[in-house]
Protein backbone atom coordinates (compact mmCIF):
# COMPACT_ATOMS: atom_id res chain seq x y z
CA UNK A 1 0.00 0.00 0.00
CA UNK A 2 2.81 2.36 0.99
CA UNK A 3 4.67 1.35 -2.18
CA UNK A 4 1.64 2.24 -4.32
CA UNK A 5 1.47 5.61 -2.57
CA UNK A 6 5.15 6.26 -3.20
CA UNK A 7 4.85 5.32 -6.87
CA UNK A 8 1.84 7.60 -7.26
CA UNK A 9 3.70 10.39 -5.47
CA UNK A 10 6.68 9.91 -7.81
CA UNK A 11 4.51 10.21 -10.92
CA UNK A 12 2.59 13.18 -9.44
CA UNK A 13 5.87 14.96 -8.74
CA UNK A 14 7.25 14.11 -12.19
CA UNK A 15 4.08 15.48 -13.77
CA UNK A 16 4.30 18.66 -11.71
CA UNK A 17 7.94 19.22 -12.67
CA UNK A 18 7.04 18.64 -16.34
CA UNK A 19 4.19 21.18 -16.12
CA UNK A 20 6.48 23.67 -14.38
CA UNK A 21 9.08 23.19 -17.13
CA UNK A 22 6.37 23.66 -19.76
CA UNK A 23 5.34 26.89 -18.07
CA UNK A 24 8.96 28.08 -18.26
CA UNK A 25 8.90 27.75 -22.05
CA UNK A 26 5.34 29.04 -22.53
CA UNK A 27 5.44 31.97 -20.07
CA UNK A 28 9.03 32.58 -19.08
CA UNK A 29 10.34 32.90 -22.63
CA UNK A 30 7.84 35.54 -23.73
CA UNK A 31 8.73 39.24 -23.70
CA UNK A 32 8.99 41.43 -21.71
CA UNK A 33 12.27 39.98 -20.41
CA UNK A 34 13.64 40.88 -17.01
CA UNK A 35 17.16 41.65 -18.27
CA UNK A 36 18.32 43.53 -15.16
CA UNK A 37 17.27 40.69 -12.86
CA UNK A 38 18.85 38.15 -15.23
CA UNK A 39 22.20 39.97 -15.09
CA UNK A 40 21.93 40.25 -11.33
CA UNK A 41 21.27 36.50 -11.06
CA UNK A 42 24.18 35.74 -13.42
CA UNK A 43 26.42 37.68 -11.03
CA UNK A 44 25.04 35.94 -7.92
CA UNK A 45 24.85 32.46 -9.42
CA UNK A 46 27.94 32.58 -11.62
CA UNK A 47 30.52 34.97 -10.23
CA UNK A 48 29.83 34.21 -6.58
CA UNK A 49 30.14 30.45 -7.19
CA UNK A 50 33.56 30.80 -8.78
CA UNK A 51 35.70 30.57 -5.60
CA UNK A 52 33.99 27.31 -4.55
CA UNK A 53 34.24 25.82 -8.04
CA UNK A 54 37.89 26.91 -8.30
CA UNK A 55 38.85 25.41 -4.94
CA UNK A 56 37.10 22.09 -5.51
CA UNK A 57 38.42 21.94 -9.08
CA UNK A 58 42.00 22.49 -7.94
CA UNK A 59 41.76 19.83 -5.22
CA UNK A 60 40.06 17.41 -7.62
CA UNK A 61 42.86 17.75 -10.22
CA UNK A 62 45.57 17.42 -7.60
CA UNK A 63 44.06 14.40 -5.84
CA UNK A 64 43.12 12.63 -9.07
CA UNK A 65 46.73 12.90 -10.28
CA UNK A 66 48.15 11.64 -7.00
CA UNK A 67 45.73 8.70 -6.94
CA UNK A 68 46.38 7.70 -10.57
CA UNK A 69 50.17 7.87 -10.43
CA UNK A 70 50.87 4.57 -8.54
CA UNK A 71 48.78 2.51 -10.98
CA UNK A 72 50.45 4.10 -14.00
CA UNK A 73 53.90 3.60 -12.44
CA UNK A 74 53.04 -0.11 -11.99
CA UNK A 75 52.30 -0.39 -15.70
CA UNK A 76 55.32 1.73 -16.65
CA UNK A 77 53.26 4.44 -18.33
CA UNK A 78 53.78 7.27 -15.87
CA UNK A 79 54.49 9.59 -18.81
CA UNK A 80 50.85 9.19 -19.84
CA UNK A 81 49.64 10.76 -16.58
CA UNK A 82 48.86 14.23 -18.09
CA UNK A 83 46.95 12.58 -20.96
CA UNK A 84 44.85 10.42 -18.67
CA UNK A 85 44.11 13.18 -16.19
CA UNK A 86 43.29 15.62 -18.99
CA UNK A 87 40.78 13.31 -20.66
CA UNK A 88 39.18 12.33 -17.35
CA UNK A 89 38.77 15.94 -16.24
CA UNK A 90 37.51 17.41 -19.52
CA UNK A 91 35.21 14.57 -20.57
CA UNK A 92 33.61 13.54 -17.31
CA UNK A 93 34.90 14.50 -13.90
CA UNK A 94 35.08 18.26 -14.48
CA UNK A 95 31.50 18.76 -15.75
CA UNK A 96 29.91 16.32 -13.29
CA UNK A 97 31.77 17.41 -10.15
CA UNK A 98 31.29 21.11 -10.99
CA UNK A 99 27.58 20.48 -11.60
CA UNK A 100 27.23 18.64 -8.29
CA UNK A 101 29.03 21.40 -6.38
CA UNK A 102 26.87 23.93 -8.23
CA UNK A 103 23.70 21.98 -7.36
CA UNK A 104 24.70 21.88 -3.69
CA UNK A 105 25.23 25.63 -3.58
CA UNK A 106 22.68 27.02 -6.03
CA UNK A 107 19.71 24.61 -5.99
CA UNK A 108 19.54 24.88 -2.19
CA UNK A 109 19.88 28.65 -2.19
CA UNK A 110 17.21 29.12 -4.89
CA UNK A 111 14.93 26.60 -3.14
CA UNK A 112 15.32 28.36 0.20
CA UNK A 113 15.03 31.88 -1.25
CA UNK A 114 11.87 31.24 -3.27
CA UNK A 115 10.48 29.06 -0.48
CA UNK A 116 10.81 31.84 2.08
CA UNK A 117 9.40 34.35 -0.42
CA UNK A 118 6.41 32.06 -0.88
CA UNK A 119 5.89 31.60 2.84
CA UNK A 120 6.11 35.35 3.55
CA UNK A 121 3.69 36.13 0.68
CA UNK A 122 6.36 38.07 -1.27
CA UNK A 123 5.50 36.09 -4.40
CA UNK A 124 1.81 36.98 -3.94
CA UNK A 125 2.83 40.63 -3.41
CA UNK A 126 4.69 40.55 -6.71
CA UNK A 127 1.64 39.09 -8.44
CA UNK A 128 -0.82 41.64 -7.04
CA UNK A 129 1.50 44.46 -8.09
CA UNK A 130 0.95 43.29 -11.68
CA UNK A 131 4.37 41.64 -12.09
CA UNK A 132 4.52 38.07 -13.29
CA UNK A 133 6.56 36.38 -10.52
CA UNK A 134 7.23 33.36 -12.72
CA UNK A 135 9.03 35.51 -15.26
CA UNK A 136 10.78 37.66 -12.69
CA UNK A 137 11.88 34.93 -10.29
CA UNK A 138 11.87 31.62 -12.15
CA UNK A 139 12.78 32.46 -15.76
CA UNK A 140 15.72 34.66 -14.73
CA UNK A 141 17.17 32.10 -12.32
CA UNK A 142 16.79 29.15 -14.71
CA UNK A 143 18.41 31.12 -17.54
CA UNK A 144 21.22 32.25 -15.24
CA UNK A 145 22.01 28.69 -14.10
CA UNK A 146 21.81 27.41 -17.70
CA UNK A 147 24.25 30.06 -18.92
CA UNK A 148 26.59 30.16 -15.95
CA UNK A 149 27.29 26.47 -15.34
CA UNK A 150 29.07 25.95 -18.70
CA UNK A 151 31.26 28.98 -17.96
CA UNK A 152 32.02 27.71 -14.47
CA UNK A 153 32.76 24.24 -15.83
CA UNK A 154 35.29 25.61 -18.31
CA UNK A 155 36.97 27.60 -15.56
CA UNK A 156 36.78 24.60 -13.20
CA UNK A 157 38.38 22.36 -15.85
CA UNK A 158 41.23 24.84 -16.37
CA UNK A 159 41.90 25.13 -12.64
CA UNK A 160 41.61 21.37 -12.25
CA UNK A 161 44.25 20.85 -14.95
CA UNK A 162 46.47 23.31 -13.13
CA UNK A 163 45.92 21.25 -9.94
CA UNK A 164 46.89 18.16 -11.93
CA UNK A 165 50.07 19.91 -13.12
CA UNK A 166 50.99 20.61 -9.47
CA UNK A 167 50.16 16.97 -8.65
CA UNK A 168 52.45 15.69 -11.40
CA UNK A 169 55.27 17.87 -10.10
CA UNK A 170 55.04 16.63 -6.52
CA UNK A 171 56.89 13.40 -7.35
CA UNK A 172 58.61 14.32 -10.64
CA UNK A 173 59.53 17.35 -12.68
CA UNK A 174 57.43 18.19 -15.72
CA UNK A 175 57.45 21.61 -17.33
CA UNK A 176 54.22 23.60 -17.60
CA UNK A 177 54.60 23.66 -21.38
CA UNK A 178 55.17 19.92 -21.69
CA UNK A 179 52.28 19.06 -19.38
CA UNK A 180 49.74 21.16 -21.24
CA UNK A 181 51.08 20.18 -24.67
CA UNK A 182 50.51 16.53 -23.74
CA UNK A 183 47.04 17.31 -22.39
CA UNK A 184 45.85 19.26 -25.42
CA UNK A 185 47.39 16.86 -27.94
CA UNK A 186 45.37 14.07 -26.39
CA UNK A 187 42.08 16.00 -26.51
CA UNK A 188 39.93 16.36 -29.61
CA UNK A 189 36.83 18.41 -30.37
CA UNK A 190 34.79 15.24 -29.77
CA UNK A 191 36.08 15.11 -26.21
CA UNK A 192 35.27 18.69 -25.45
CA UNK A 193 31.97 19.47 -27.18
CA UNK A 194 29.63 16.78 -25.72
CA UNK A 195 31.00 17.51 -22.24
CA UNK A 196 30.43 21.22 -22.78
CA UNK A 197 26.92 20.82 -24.23
CA UNK A 198 25.69 18.63 -21.39
CA UNK A 199 26.60 21.32 -18.85
CA UNK A 200 23.80 23.51 -20.29
CA UNK A 201 21.37 20.71 -19.44
CA UNK A 202 22.92 20.28 -15.99
CA UNK A 203 22.51 24.02 -15.37
CA UNK A 204 18.94 23.98 -16.63
CA UNK A 205 18.10 21.05 -14.33
CA UNK A 206 19.68 22.72 -11.29
CA UNK A 207 17.80 25.99 -11.88
CA UNK A 208 14.50 24.33 -12.72
CA UNK A 209 14.50 22.00 -9.72
CA UNK A 210 15.60 24.76 -7.32
CA UNK A 211 12.84 27.05 -8.58
CA UNK A 212 10.22 24.27 -8.65
CA UNK A 213 10.91 23.24 -5.07
CA UNK A 214 11.00 26.82 -3.79
CA UNK A 215 7.97 28.00 -5.76
CA UNK A 216 5.90 25.08 -4.48
CA UNK A 217 7.22 25.20 -0.93
CA UNK A 218 4.74 24.38 1.81
CA UNK A 219 4.11 26.79 4.65
CA UNK A 220 6.41 27.15 7.63
CA UNK A 221 10.13 26.94 8.29
CA UNK A 222 10.09 23.17 7.87
CA UNK A 223 8.57 23.62 4.41
CA UNK A 224 11.39 25.98 3.40
CA UNK A 225 14.03 23.61 4.81
CA UNK A 226 12.51 20.68 2.97
CA UNK A 227 12.44 22.68 -0.27
CA UNK A 228 16.14 23.49 -0.02
CA UNK A 229 17.07 19.95 0.91
CA UNK A 230 14.96 18.16 -1.69
CA UNK A 231 16.12 20.62 -4.38
CA UNK A 232 19.74 19.53 -3.85
CA UNK A 233 18.89 15.82 -3.76
CA UNK A 234 16.68 15.89 -6.84
CA UNK A 235 19.03 18.15 -8.82
CA UNK A 236 21.99 15.87 -8.02
CA UNK A 237 20.09 12.76 -9.11
CA UNK A 238 19.01 14.52 -12.31
CA UNK A 239 22.62 15.45 -13.07
CA UNK A 240 23.59 11.76 -13.02
CA UNK A 241 20.56 10.80 -15.12
CA UNK A 242 21.35 13.50 -17.71
CA UNK A 243 25.00 12.41 -17.69
CA UNK A 244 23.99 8.82 -18.33
CA UNK A 245 21.74 9.86 -21.22
CA UNK A 246 24.43 12.16 -22.63
CA UNK A 247 27.02 9.37 -22.62
CA UNK A 248 24.59 7.00 -24.35
CA UNK A 249 23.74 9.65 -26.92
CA UNK A 250 27.35 10.54 -27.71
CA UNK A 251 28.11 6.82 -28.00
CA UNK A 252 25.23 6.39 -30.45
CA UNK A 253 26.42 9.39 -32.45
CA UNK A 254 29.94 7.97 -32.55
CA UNK A 255 31.46 10.90 -30.71
CA UNK A 256 33.15 8.79 -28.04
CA UNK B 1 -29.13 47.11 10.04
CA UNK B 2 -29.54 44.84 7.09
CA UNK B 3 -29.55 41.17 7.97
CA UNK B 4 -29.61 39.86 4.45
CA UNK B 5 -27.02 40.32 1.73
CA UNK B 6 -27.53 43.06 -0.81
CA UNK B 7 -29.05 42.67 -4.20
CA UNK B 8 -26.15 43.53 -6.43
CA UNK B 9 -25.96 45.26 -9.78
CA UNK B 10 -23.65 44.56 -12.71
CA UNK B 11 -24.11 48.09 -14.05
CA UNK B 12 -20.95 49.89 -15.10
CA UNK B 13 -20.02 52.17 -12.23
CA UNK B 14 -20.51 55.92 -12.64
CA UNK B 15 -18.62 58.61 -10.79
CA UNK B 16 -21.10 59.13 -7.98
CA UNK B 17 -20.14 57.99 -4.51
CA UNK B 18 -22.93 55.42 -4.43
CA UNK B 19 -21.71 53.62 -7.52
CA UNK B 20 -20.29 50.18 -6.77
CA UNK B 21 -16.61 49.56 -7.48
CA UNK B 22 -16.58 46.01 -6.13
CA UNK B 23 -19.53 43.65 -6.37
CA UNK B 24 -19.23 40.17 -4.89
CA UNK B 25 -22.22 37.97 -5.72
CA UNK B 26 -23.04 34.41 -4.73
CA UNK B 27 -19.40 33.44 -4.23
CA UNK B 28 -18.52 29.93 -3.11
CA UNK B 29 -15.01 28.79 -2.24
CA UNK B 30 -14.07 25.41 -0.85
CA UNK B 31 -10.72 23.92 0.24
CA UNK B 32 -11.02 20.15 0.36
CA UNK B 33 -14.07 19.46 2.50
CA UNK B 34 -13.93 22.90 4.11
CA UNK B 35 -16.52 25.25 2.57
CA UNK B 36 -15.06 28.65 3.41
CA UNK B 37 -17.36 30.96 1.47
CA UNK B 38 -20.96 29.98 0.72
CA UNK B 39 -23.16 32.32 -1.24
CA UNK B 40 -21.21 35.36 -0.06
CA UNK B 41 -22.43 38.76 -1.29
CA UNK B 42 -20.96 42.21 -0.76
CA UNK B 43 -20.98 45.60 -2.48
CA UNK B 44 -18.35 48.29 -1.98
CA UNK B 45 -19.18 51.76 -3.25
CA UNK B 46 -16.84 54.49 -4.43
CA UNK B 47 -14.88 56.17 -1.60
CA UNK B 48 -16.38 53.81 0.95
CA UNK B 49 -14.51 51.90 3.67
CA UNK B 50 -16.13 48.54 4.25
CA UNK B 51 -14.82 46.47 7.13
CA UNK B 52 -15.28 42.72 6.86
CA UNK B 53 -15.41 41.42 10.39
CA UNK B 54 -15.03 37.80 11.31
CA UNK B 55 -13.28 35.29 13.50
CA UNK B 56 -9.87 33.88 12.62
CA UNK B 57 -10.22 31.25 9.93
CA UNK B 58 -13.65 32.45 8.86
CA UNK B 59 -12.52 33.11 5.28
CA UNK B 60 -11.92 36.88 5.36
CA UNK B 61 -8.49 36.68 3.73
CA UNK B 62 -9.79 34.14 1.21
CA UNK B 63 -12.44 36.68 0.22
CA UNK B 64 -9.99 39.49 -0.59
CA UNK B 65 -7.60 37.05 -2.29
CA UNK B 66 -10.51 36.08 -4.55
CA UNK B 67 -11.19 39.77 -5.22
CA UNK B 68 -7.57 40.43 -6.31
CA UNK B 69 -7.46 37.20 -8.32
CA UNK B 70 -4.91 35.31 -6.21
CA UNK B 71 -7.58 32.67 -5.64
CA UNK B 72 -10.38 31.71 -7.99
CA UNK B 73 -13.87 31.28 -6.55
CA UNK B 74 -15.51 27.91 -7.22
CA UNK B 75 -18.63 29.74 -8.38
CA UNK B 76 -20.17 33.20 -8.31
CA UNK B 77 -19.01 36.52 -9.72
CA UNK B 78 -16.59 39.13 -8.45
CA UNK B 79 -16.93 42.35 -10.41
CA UNK B 80 -14.22 44.98 -9.99
CA UNK B 81 -14.81 48.18 -11.98
CA UNK B 82 -17.39 46.22 -13.97
CA UNK B 83 -14.96 43.40 -14.90
CA UNK B 84 -15.42 39.85 -13.69
CA UNK B 85 -11.96 39.12 -12.24
CA UNK B 86 -12.37 35.34 -12.28
CA UNK B 87 -12.88 35.43 -16.07
CA UNK B 88 -9.98 37.75 -16.94
CA UNK B 89 -6.81 36.47 -18.59
CA UNK B 90 -3.46 37.16 -16.92
CA UNK B 91 -2.72 40.35 -18.86
CA UNK B 92 -6.14 41.88 -18.19
CA UNK B 93 -5.90 40.85 -14.55
CA UNK B 94 -2.52 42.60 -14.31
CA UNK B 95 -4.10 45.76 -15.75
CA UNK B 96 -6.91 45.77 -13.21
CA UNK B 97 -4.48 45.00 -10.39
CA UNK B 98 -2.75 48.33 -11.00
CA UNK B 99 -5.98 49.95 -9.78
CA UNK B 100 -6.08 47.78 -6.66
CA UNK B 101 -3.69 48.01 -3.72
CA UNK B 102 -3.25 45.07 -1.37
CA UNK B 103 -1.78 45.38 2.11
CA UNK B 104 -0.68 41.94 3.28
CA UNK B 105 -1.07 40.82 6.87
CA UNK B 106 2.66 40.02 7.06
CA UNK B 107 3.58 43.13 5.00
CA UNK B 108 5.28 40.99 2.30
CA UNK B 109 8.06 43.52 1.72
CA UNK B 110 10.82 42.14 -0.51
CA UNK B 111 13.50 41.45 2.07
CA UNK B 112 16.36 41.45 -0.44
CA UNK B 113 15.55 45.03 -1.48
CA UNK B 114 15.84 48.39 0.27
CA UNK B 115 12.76 50.42 1.13
CA UNK B 116 13.38 52.53 -2.00
CA UNK B 117 13.63 49.44 -4.22
CA UNK B 118 10.48 48.01 -2.65
CA UNK B 119 8.56 51.15 -3.56
CA UNK B 120 10.16 51.47 -6.99
CA UNK B 121 9.34 47.88 -7.91
CA UNK B 122 5.68 48.41 -8.95
CA UNK B 123 6.48 51.85 -10.41
CA UNK B 124 9.20 50.52 -12.70
CA UNK B 125 6.82 47.95 -14.11
CA UNK B 126 3.79 50.11 -14.77
CA UNK B 127 4.93 53.69 -15.12
CA UNK B 128 7.68 52.89 -17.56
CA UNK B 129 8.04 56.36 -19.09
CA UNK B 130 8.95 57.98 -15.77
CA UNK B 131 12.41 59.43 -15.28
CA UNK B 132 14.51 58.56 -12.23
CA UNK B 133 13.76 62.04 -10.85
CA UNK B 134 10.01 61.49 -11.11
CA UNK B 135 10.29 58.02 -9.58
CA UNK B 136 12.35 59.42 -6.69
CA UNK B 137 9.75 62.13 -6.10
CA UNK B 138 6.93 59.56 -6.00
CA UNK B 139 8.88 57.31 -3.62
CA UNK B 140 9.57 60.21 -1.26
CA UNK B 141 5.95 61.41 -1.46
CA UNK B 142 4.69 57.92 -0.58
CA UNK B 143 7.10 57.63 2.34
CA UNK B 144 6.26 61.14 3.57
CA UNK B 145 2.59 60.15 3.58
CA UNK B 146 3.43 57.51 6.18
CA UNK B 147 6.05 59.64 7.96
CA UNK B 148 9.03 57.47 7.04
CA UNK B 149 10.97 59.42 4.41
CA UNK B 150 14.18 58.87 6.41
CA UNK B 151 14.01 55.08 5.94
CA UNK B 152 14.34 55.25 2.16
CA UNK B 153 17.75 53.55 2.02
CA UNK B 154 17.16 51.10 4.86
CA UNK B 155 16.56 47.38 4.55
CA UNK B 156 13.25 45.94 5.81
CA UNK B 157 15.12 43.98 8.51
CA UNK B 158 16.23 47.29 10.07
CA UNK B 159 12.63 48.46 10.63
CA UNK B 160 10.24 47.81 13.53
CA UNK B 161 6.86 46.09 13.08
CA UNK B 162 4.94 49.37 12.89
CA UNK B 163 7.44 50.87 10.45
CA UNK B 164 7.24 47.79 8.24
CA UNK B 165 3.46 48.11 8.16
CA UNK B 166 3.71 51.78 7.21
CA UNK B 167 6.29 51.09 4.47
CA UNK B 168 4.04 48.31 3.16
CA UNK B 169 1.17 50.82 3.15
CA UNK B 170 3.34 53.31 1.24
CA UNK B 171 4.14 50.61 -1.34
CA UNK B 172 0.44 49.76 -1.61
CA UNK B 173 -0.38 53.42 -2.24
CA UNK B 174 2.43 54.24 -4.66
CA UNK B 175 0.48 53.41 -7.83
CA UNK B 176 -2.38 55.55 -6.46
CA UNK B 177 -4.93 52.73 -6.59
CA UNK B 178 -8.66 53.34 -6.61
CA UNK B 179 -9.34 50.43 -4.29
CA UNK B 180 -7.26 49.12 -1.38
CA UNK B 181 -7.68 45.74 0.26
CA UNK B 182 -6.27 45.62 3.79
CA UNK B 183 -5.62 42.18 5.27
CA UNK B 184 -5.56 42.53 9.07
CA UNK B 185 -3.72 45.89 9.02
CA UNK B 186 -3.35 46.15 12.80
CA UNK B 187 -2.65 42.53 13.72
CA UNK B 188 0.52 42.05 15.78
CA UNK B 189 0.92 45.76 16.53
CA UNK B 190 0.78 47.45 19.92
CA UNK B 191 -2.40 49.52 20.53
CA UNK B 192 -0.68 52.88 19.94
CA UNK B 193 0.86 51.81 16.62
CA UNK B 194 -2.39 50.11 15.64
CA UNK B 195 -4.26 53.41 16.09
CA UNK B 196 -1.58 55.19 14.04
CA UNK B 197 -2.23 52.71 11.23
CA UNK B 198 -6.01 53.31 11.56
CA UNK B 199 -5.41 57.05 11.26
CA UNK B 200 -3.16 56.54 8.23
CA UNK B 201 -5.84 54.47 6.52
CA UNK B 202 -8.35 57.29 7.04
CA UNK B 203 -5.87 60.00 6.04
CA UNK B 204 -4.86 58.26 2.82
CA UNK B 205 -8.45 57.42 1.96
CA UNK B 206 -9.42 61.09 2.27
CA UNK B 207 -6.35 62.27 0.35
CA UNK B 208 -6.65 59.86 -2.59
CA UNK B 209 -10.43 59.19 -2.48
CA UNK B 210 -9.98 55.44 -2.42
CA UNK B 211 -12.48 52.70 -1.66
CA UNK B 212 -11.37 50.04 0.78
CA UNK B 213 -12.14 46.63 2.14
CA UNK B 214 -10.55 46.19 5.55
CA UNK B 215 -10.32 42.69 6.94
CA UNK B 216 -9.99 42.66 10.70
CA UNK B 217 -11.20 41.37 14.03
CA UNK B 218 -9.77 44.38 15.88
CA UNK B 219 -12.86 46.28 17.08
CA UNK B 220 -10.91 49.54 17.58
CA UNK B 221 -9.86 49.36 13.95
CA UNK B 222 -13.48 48.69 12.95
CA UNK B 223 -14.70 51.67 14.96
CA UNK B 224 -12.05 54.02 13.58
CA UNK B 225 -12.13 53.08 9.93
CA UNK B 226 -15.52 51.64 8.97
CA UNK B 227 -18.17 53.45 6.96
CA UNK B 228 -19.96 50.12 6.89
CA UNK B 229 -19.37 46.76 8.54
CA UNK B 230 -20.09 43.32 7.13
CA UNK B 231 -19.93 40.31 9.42
CA UNK B 232 -18.63 37.13 7.78
CA UNK B 233 -20.02 34.11 9.59
CA UNK B 234 -20.23 30.52 8.38
CA UNK B 235 -19.08 31.63 4.95
CA UNK B 236 -21.94 34.10 4.48
CA UNK B 237 -22.43 37.80 4.95
CA UNK B 238 -24.35 37.37 8.17
CA UNK B 239 -25.07 41.02 8.76
CA UNK B 240 -24.28 44.48 7.37
CA UNK B 241 -24.62 47.93 8.83
CA UNK B 242 -23.01 50.88 10.59
CA UNK B 243 -20.57 50.31 13.46
CA UNK B 244 -23.09 51.80 15.90
CA UNK B 245 -25.74 49.29 14.77
CA UNK B 246 -23.33 46.47 15.50
CA UNK B 247 -22.35 47.97 18.85
CA UNK B 248 -26.00 48.16 19.96
CA UNK B 249 -27.01 44.81 18.54
CA UNK B 250 -28.42 42.13 20.84
CA UNK B 251 -27.52 39.33 18.42
CA UNK B 252 -25.16 36.97 20.26
CA UNK B 253 -23.08 36.37 17.13
CA UNK B 254 -22.39 40.10 16.90
CA UNK B 255 -22.13 40.80 20.63
CA UNK B 256 -19.25 38.35 21.04
CA UNK B 257 -16.98 40.74 19.11
CA UNK B 258 -17.55 43.47 21.70
CA UNK B 259 -16.95 41.30 24.79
Amino acid sequence: MALTGSIREFFDETGSVARFTGRFFSTGMKPRFEIKELLSQCYIIGYKSLPLVALTGFIMGLVLTMQLRPSLVDYGVESQLPVMVGIAIVREIGPVITALIFAGKIASSIGAELGSMKVTEQIDAMEVSGTNPFKYLVATRVLATTLMLPVLTMMGDAISLFGAYIGVNIRSVTSFHLFFTQVFHSLSFGDFSPAFIKTFFFGFAVGMIGCYKGYNSSKGTRGVGNSANSAVVLASVLIFIIDLLAVQLTDLLGLN
Amino acid sequence: MATATNTVSKDVPDNSKDSPVIVVEHVYKQFGSNLVLRDFNLVVNKEENVVVLGKSGSGKSVLIKCIIGLLKPDSGNIMVFGENVSELNHDDLDKIRTKIGFLFQGNALYDSMTVRENLEFPLRRHWIGYSQKQVDALVIEALENVGLAHTVNMMPEELSGGMLKRVALARTMILKPDVILYDEPTTGLDPVTAREIDNLIIKLQKKYHTSSIIITHDMHCVKNTADRVALLLDGKCYSEGKYEDFENSTDKNIKQFFE
